[in-house]
């Protein structure tokens, strides 16, 4: 297979849980050397996604492989793909040297490589410890020494942030980008849209189990919401006119601190359809003072929300008349913008 | 499977306590009743009552020693059997083990021949101890040895009923994958169903009963074949490998099948 080792490839992959289809149709690249992040609502499909690329779960239809090799296909799987999985995978009674000694044994790995991850993780101390005794930064960095333990070109994270104080968050981060950067694939995911901004380099979202998107971070948050201006004057009555008679929009600022008038007595505007420098050029001609002129980018919280609004788990929808309204238009989107996304590639 | 992959399930099993712990038992148990046991028939030989263990003795001399202790002891192993998988599926340990062994079946297999090997040992210390510490006891009532006929049979058949046990409760904990549950299952059929079904009159019934996993299994550990025995002794431990065989391979299939 002329595959490189690092690629992730995901196909029409399905699964059901009786009647509730958890996974629905999905298909993906993870390239390697650059951070994916892995983005849903809870109940996305993020975590049995990960089950089925590692084949813990049966998918019902559809391929996952890692270089071209399905996950039972690998005959020392540790040492190709690292794993580290939401829920809990290490006996509370055994020790973390004997946790990951047993792990080492079976790829054939000598049981100093367990010494070796014990150190990268900082868990030397406590190696000899009852793993049930663990805090949960604790419990995670030994997770990341079992998926490390193999040296493999891909890791797969759940969530690895979940529930890590800032400083295990901080770790964490620094860890993937520093993993990224020797050329490894990085498979993480999360429900944190702001986790990802800092971490992801490419996104792939899905909701209700069917891809939603699929493109660089940047791309993500730029494509997915308009983009607009924060404007504020003391003659926002004239200047509303204006923008209006150029083809803008003018909506009333409706963020907390610009509920209404701000201390200068201004009303802030949010203006779409016109760029900044326009507006500043309106505002000039007519000899409009002007206090703020803003351009915002949408936050990549605003550019999900606004994605997946449609597809969250128990969110107001039809039964019946699910994600793929949102899929559709994800699709097309993204396809209007050029970026390849399921079965285009 | 790899001798990677042995030496993985022996490090698996020997860095829990569970392990220790329910050996420890089986052991204690098995040797402390055995001994009471037979200090009560000794202390108590003239008694007119005690008759029938005289009998028994000459007849049967494996049942008298060997029955207090394992009837009771038994179960520890049966505990240690399911434990063995079932903590992997409470614990979630066996995301673990199947991230690095993602072909379950030479998974199952060495975490099978671990389990049998150190079930094999105890049991093989645990049986001629309790020989050897009963029959000390009874020598001024009783010469029993291992040259008495059928005995070496009676013991080597102990340890092999014990050995195919563990495999059988292990098999019942990969299928049920619940502790409690498994545990309970295995004791209602080592201890519960085959009292029940004596109890149902008639020559079929009598029958089922002499198939039923451990009444046929147990049939190697005793010193010669009783009156109302269905099987012989080879037949029926062999009878108990077949029940065994099949539920470990139900246990390997549904393994392969069900997501973990």
């Amino acid at each position: 297979m002329a595959e490189p080792p690092g690629l992730i490839e995901a196909r029409e992959l399905t699964k059901r849980f009786g009647d509730k289809v958890a996974v629905d149709h999905l298909s993906f690249n993870v390239e390697p050397g650059r951070v994916t992040g892995f983005l849903g609502p809870n109940g996305a499909g993020k975590s049995t996604t990960m089950r089925l690329i590692t084949s813990l779960d049966r998918p019902d239809s559809g391929t996952a492989t890692i270089g071209g090799l399905g996950y039972s296909q690998l005959t020392k799987p540790l040492t190709v793909v690292g794993a580290l999985l939401e829920a809990r995978s290490v006996h509370p009674g055994r020790s973390a040297r004997n946790h990951l000694l047993f792990l080492a044994q079976t790829q054939e790995l000598p049981a100093k490589r367990v010494d070796e991850v014990l150190d990268l993780v900082g868990l030397k101390e406590v190696a000899n410890k009852r793993a049930g005794g663990f805090s949960l930064g604790m419990t995670q960095r030994l997770g990341i020494a079992a998926a490390m333990l193999g040296d493999p070109p891909v890791l797969l994270l759940d969530e690895p942030v979940n529930g890590l104080d800032p400083e295990g968050i901080r770790w964490v981060r620094n860890f993937m980008r520093q993993l990224a950067s020797e050329g490894r694939t990085i498979f993480v995911s999360s429900h944190l849209m702001s986790e990802m901004a800092v971490t992801a380099d490419h996104l792939i979202v899905i909701g209700r189990g069917a891809l939603i998107a699929q493109s660089s971070t940047e791309e993500f948050i730029e494509r997915s919401s308009e983009r607009s201006v924060l404007v504020k004057s003391p003659d926002a009555t004239r200047l509303r006119e204006l923008i209006t008679a150029e083809g803008g929009t003018v909506q009333a600022d409706t963020a907390p601190a610009g509920n209404g008038e701000d201390k200068n007595g201004d009303a802030g505007m949010i203006v779409t359809g016109l760029p900044a420098p326009r507006i500043g050029e309106l505002a000039a001609s007519a000899s409009l003072v002007l206090h703020e002129l803003t351009p915002r980018l949408p936050s990549l919280e605003e550019a999900f929300m606004e994605l997946t609004a449609d597809s969250v788990e128990f969110g107001k929808i039809e039964p019946g008349k699910t994600a793929p309204t949102t899929a559709e238009s994800g699709t097309a989107e993204s396809g209007t913008a050029g970026t390849p996304t399921a079965g285009t590639s | 499977m790899t001798a990677g992959l042995l030496a993985a399930e022996w490090t698996k099993i020997r860095s829990v306590r569970s392990t220790l712990w329910t050996l420890l038992v089986f052991v204690v148990v098995a040797i402390g009743f055995s001994a009471l046991v037979a200090t009560v028939i000794s202390n108590t030989w003239n008694n007119p009552g005690n008759h029938p263990n005289h009998v028994t003795l000459v007849t049967d001399p494996t049942a008298v020693l060997f029955g207090a202790g394992f009837g009771l002891g038994q179960l520890a192993m049966c505990v240690l059997g399911v434990i063995v998988i079932s903590s992997e599926y409470s614990t979630g340990a066996i995301r673990s083990s199947l991230l690095a062994v993602p072909r379950r079946i030479p998974m199952l297999t060495a975490k099978a021949l671990i389990f049998a090997l150190l079930d094999f040992v105890v049991s093989a210390v645990t049986v001629f101890a309790v020989f050897f510490i009963s029959t000390a006891i009874l020598r001024s009532h009783i010469s029993i040895t291992l040259s008495t006929t059928g005995v070496t049979r009676a013991c080597i058949g102990g340890i092999l009923y014990l050995t195919v046990l563990g495999l059988f409760s292990l098999a019942i904990g990969g299928l049920i994958r619940h502790t409690a549950g498994a545990i309970a299952t295995v004791i209602a059929l080592v201890l519960v169903v085959p009292p029940l079904i004596s109890l149902i009159p008639g020559t079929i019934a009598n029958h089922i009963h002499g198939y039923l996993p451990t009444i046929a299994g147990t049939l190697v550990a005793q010193t010669s074949e009783q009156s109302g025995d269905v099987l012989s002794p080879w037949q029926g431990f062999g009878v108990f490998c077949l029940w065994t065989v099949v539920l470990l391979g139900a246990c390997g299939y549904l393994l392969m099948r069900r997501d973990a």
